[in-house]
């Protein structure tokens, strides 16, 4: 029962926040990234001041320009000298003043991490563990089994540590509408702080060009209520029945780990719930037996340059391979 | 007087023909060189971005796949940054006006000049022999490891890329070198350091930009030949190097660059404005110091292109905080070209409303780049089209805007012709709407999570509408670039005869015929302001110390050395003119470079013993020292 009471929850979710497949850093969904949003109509207005202002002294000489004038080369002018100096060097440096104490100040804090010395309401509780892969994403819950891709859960309202580090190439982070991007760097973990304000599902994008598929690198984040989250996390940390399982293993399990199975290779991702995810190959195209098919028949055409070999199968393999894998909830 | 003037046409003139053009040392020609060669990048650099942007027309376009697509971003901002734009305003605009500007014969280092077209005009055919193999660069202009190293690209893509830029960055230091000695030391008498022409401080600064930005890229670039071809470890994490080092050398070099591309456009304005306002600058000392001051604080500013790296947040301070300190010196140029504008007696001929629409695009370039200082801002769009739209603004708008400006401006110096005026107003027009067209819908598909650098992007994201009218925009932009090279080769062979001065400009490559002879000037002239075209009592002195043969210098090729500071005489040198040397040089170091990207060890070496032969026979035919 739990599996069908999550499926309409996650439904509902998406109606709530609307369609979720925007990435819309104007359409924020968490403090951080309102406060970043706020910040950039502020700084649009003051830009359109800012235009402004020359535009209107460059238009005001055009209308001058047929005026009859003293013949001969004009030098000096006191008053001009001085809209340089106030324009050009006071005005700036106060409006810059307040951007960067505004920006660096109190704005970064709502973007980071609380640190140690935050109120305990703000402390992260849950940590994901995000590992960048060309092209797609690894997630992992640190203190439960649970392996995943692509598809991140996270409890609503709730501070969550993303510690993000690559496998390969470098890649970013980037949820838009939750936070700020963050790289994923070979020498060093970093980590960015997820919250959403409402049930839903975010879309994100790899942001650093990663190779041939950069294109085809996305992934969502699903803000469930906490229990939702709780049973989906559950569900997601037990492993697979063994049985049923020998073409994959076969086939498929040189690069792929079903838990549960022999399977345990880490070259691709973790296909132990695969069927319980919306999206394949980093959302290159929706979970669907048919577009699995397809998939499974040549990865190359489908997302050309992806890591994924060709597989030698027949037919008949390929529809065990895609019963067995949707199966795999 | 009639007499002197056929003697030093005697002892200036030319080889014939196209040896004459492969030996000359004459900066006129090197200029034309240059402006002819960086032409046919332009056009390149713009076919690509055109395959770009029609394959982003819509969304799952299928017109490039992902490799070519790769190579084609990769080369098209390499083409445009180190193929086009700085050649074009150092190697074409500076190399043919500063000597003329600041009455000197030549540049100071004549052969050095040679060499540096040539070594330059072979990287260029070299990236684009590796394009055309398949083998263009494809890991980004900004090339981060490790996709660049060998494991994850192990064809030989980026050794086009980084031999290339090596080579190129030879070019480009010569060309600096040359530009900072000619500048500090062939002023002709007169032109203290307070006189010099705002053009000249703006080549100034982007030289010496140039010379303390590119070691870093080449230690970059020879970091990486180095682990990818010999298996070394600079970039390698597993192995103690680290990744983030070539970004830091990168962008060391890669920030002051952007100064060094806009800065030469600063002068191409600061030339313009006077002369088709007939107006001094406003606040000149304060114009000139902001040039040079432009460059140097950019060289403190660049981690912002790494904010989203995880670098500690008390370092993004420090670079947001250097970031905010180089708005100023723009915002004083800003006010000083519009508030010229206004006070003068504009005449809006095609070379001002190309400086107009370059102040319209640079102030919104540089207020999008203003928002950068808000470290979380910069981290949210950083990666985006935001950026993108960001700095075309300033390249396509700021750079490339005056060097259109420029053309108009200059093109009856150089041909002795008019353009025609009304196609030269409708090319900027269709320039300006095509380019805003092209370029403004990227803010807002960066807002709208557009990342950068994908080859294709699905559709409902509200990203499509965008795309199309980016790339509508592409191809209006073309439109109206078409006709501005139309007008000027019909004006070529149809314009109306202009005449030396036809502006009244204020600088002395107006003083003398239209084009130039190759001599430049027949008299040493006499300066006495920054605006030495304006002081008639200087030329009219000139004109007489002509007619009475003082300080006519026609023993051989000769030019005055001056001061430093007060620009006054100090001795008269003999200079070199054609020479076989340079582009026999250029070529040696070719071969060299260019077996390195096959591995072929020994025959570099060969290449380099011959290049080090070519280097005797240069130093065997020094001018006689007097």
């Amino acid at each position: 029962m739990p599996r069908a009471g999550l499926v309409t929850l996650t439904a509902a979710a998406l109606v709530v926040a609307g369609c979720g497949s925007k990435q819309d850093a104007l359409s924020p969904e968490s403090g951080a990234s309102r406060g970043i949003a706020t910040l950039w109509w502020k700084m649009l207005v003051g830009s359109a001041l800012g235009l402004g202002i020359v535009a209107l002294i460059l238009l005001a000489a055009w209308i001058r320009r047929n005026r009859a004038g003293v013949p001969g080369v004009r030098e000096g002018d006191r008053v001009a000298l001085g809209v340089v100096i106030g324009l050009g060097i006071v005005v700036p440096i106060a409006v810059l003043s307040g951007l960067f104490v505004f920006g660096n100040v109190f704005l970064i804090r709502k973007t980071t991490m609380p640190t140690a010395a935050a109120a305990v309401r703000d402390r992260p509780k849950l940590t994901v563990r995000v590992v960048g892969h060309q092209f797609w994403w690894e997630v992992r819950y640190p203190g439960t089994p649970a392996v995943t891709a692509n598809e991140i859960h996270i409890p609503v309202r709730t501070n969550v540590r993303v510690l993000v580090s690559t496998d390969d190439v470098i890649h970013s982070f980037w949820v838009p509408e939750l936070n700020r991007k963050i790289d994923m760097i070979p020498e060093q973990t970093n980590q960015v702080l997820l919250y959403a304000d409402r049930p839903g599902r975010y879309r994100g994008q790899c942001a650093e060009f990663c190779g041939l598929q950069h294109a085809h690198m996305g992934l969502y984040v699903f803000a469930d209520p906490p229990a939702v989250f709780r049973r989906w996390l559950d569900g997601q940390s037990k492993p697979a029945p063994a049985a049923g399982s020998r073409l994959f293993v076969d086939k498929c399990g040189s690069c792929h780990t079903i838990r549960g199975t022999p399977a345990t290779s880490r070259v691709g991702p973790d296909l132990t719930h695969v069927g319980s995810r919306t999206s394949l190959a980093a959302l290159t195209i929706p979970n669907t037996p048919a577009r699995l098919r397809e998939w499974l028949r040549d990865p190359q055409r489908v997302k050309p340059g992806n890591q994924m070999p060709r597989v030698e199968l027949t037919d008949a393999q390929i529809r065990r391979l895609v019963a067995y894998l949707e199966a795999r909830r | 007087m009639r007499e002197r003037v056929e003697r030093l046409e005697r002892i200036w003139v030319a080889r014939p023909g196209v040896l004459g053009w492969l030996t000359t040392t004459d900066h006129k020609r090197i200029g034309l060189l240059y402006f002819w060669a960086t032409l046919v990048f332009f056009g390149a650099g713009g076919v690509e971005a055109l395959l770009l942007r029609t394959q982003l027309a819509q969304p799952n376009g299928d017109v490039l796949g992902p490799d070519t697509y790769d190579q084609l971003f990769t080369t098209h901002g390499l083409t445009m940054i180190f193929w086009f734009i700085i050649p074009m305003t150092t190697g074409a605009f500076g190399n043919y006006l500063i000597p003329l500007m600041i009455g000197a014969r030549d540049m100071a280092f004549p052969r050095l000049n040679a060499l540096s077209f040539w070594v330059f005009l072979a990287s260029g055919i070299f990236l684009y022999v590796g394009l055309f193999l398949g083998f263009g660069p494809n890991a980004g202009w900004f090339d981060y490891v490790p996709l660049a190293s060998r494991l994850y690209d192990p064809a030989r893509n980026i050794e086009f890329y980084s031999l290339g830029l090596i080579f190129n960055g030879i070019a480009s230091t010569l060309t600096a070198v040359n530009f900072i000695v000619t500048i500090f030391k062939l002023r002709a008498p007169g032109m203290s350091f307070n006189r010099i022409p705002l053009f000249c401080f703006a080549f100034l600064a982007a030289s010496f930009g140039l010379l303390f930005a590119l070691p870093a890229l080449s230690a970059d670039l020879i970091l990486l030949f180095l682990d990818r071809n010999l298996g070394m470890h600079f970039f390698d994490p597993a192995h103690g190097g680290s990744t983030l080092l070539w970004q830091h050398l990168f962008w060391f070099f890669g920030h002051p660059e952007v100064y060094i591309l806009i800065v030469p456009a600063f002068g191409i304005a600061t030339e313009i404005i006077p002369a088709l306002t007939q107006r001094k600058m406003i606040a000149f000392p304060l114009v000139a110091i902001a040039e040079l001051l432009v460059v140097f604080i950019g060289f403190g500013v660049w981690a912002h292109h790494m904010f989203a790296d995880g670098l500690p947040t008390t370092t993004l301070v420090f670079f947001a905080g250097a970031t905010a300190m180089v708005v100023i010196p723009s915002t004083i140029q800003v006010f000083a070209w519009s508030s010229t504008i206004f006070t003068g007696l504009p005449r809006f001929k095609t070379p001002l409303l190309f400086i107009v629409g370059f102040i319209l695009f640079f102030v919104i370039g540089g207020l999008t780049g203003v928002m950068f200082v808000a470290i979380p801002f910069t981290q949210q769009v950083t990666d985006t089209y935001f950026v993108v739209a960001h700095f075309h603004y300033i390249i396509f708008g700021a750079a490339v805007f005056p060097i259109f400006g420029g053309m108009y401006y200059w093109f009856p110096k150089l041909t002795g012709r008019m353009y025609f005026e009304r196609p030269g107003q409708i090319s900027f027009w269709i320039i300006f709407v095509g380019t805003n067209l092209l370029f403004f819908p990227m803010h807002i598909v960066g807002l709208l999570g557009m990342p950068r650098r994908v080859y294709t992007y699905p559709g409902g994201m509200g990203w499509t509408a965008y795309n199309a009218i980016e790339s509508v925009g592409g191809f209006v932009t073309l439109a109206g670039i078409l006709l501005l090279f139309g007008n000027l080769v019909v004006s070529y062979f149809r314009g109306a005869p202009a005449g030396p001065d036809p502006w009244h400009g204020p600088t002395l490559e107006w003083s003398v015929p239209s084009p130039p002879p190759e001599y430049n000037f027949a008299v040493v002239p006499t300066v006495s302001s920054a605006y030495p075209n304006w002081d008639e009592a200087d030329r009219e002195a000139d004109r007489r110390r002509l007619a009475e043969g003082v300080g006519v210098l026609d023993d051989g090729h000769e030019q005055v050395v001056s001061t430093l500071v007060d620009g006054e005489a100090a001795e008269v040198v003999k200079m070199p003119h054609s020479s076989p040397w340079p582009v026999l040089l250029a070529l040696c170091l070719s071969g060299m470079l260019a077996v390195l990207v096959v591995e072929k060890f020994a025959v570099a070496a060969f290449f380099a013993v011959l290049l080090a032969l070519t280097l005797l026979g240069w130093h065997s035919t020094e001018p006689e020292a007097e």
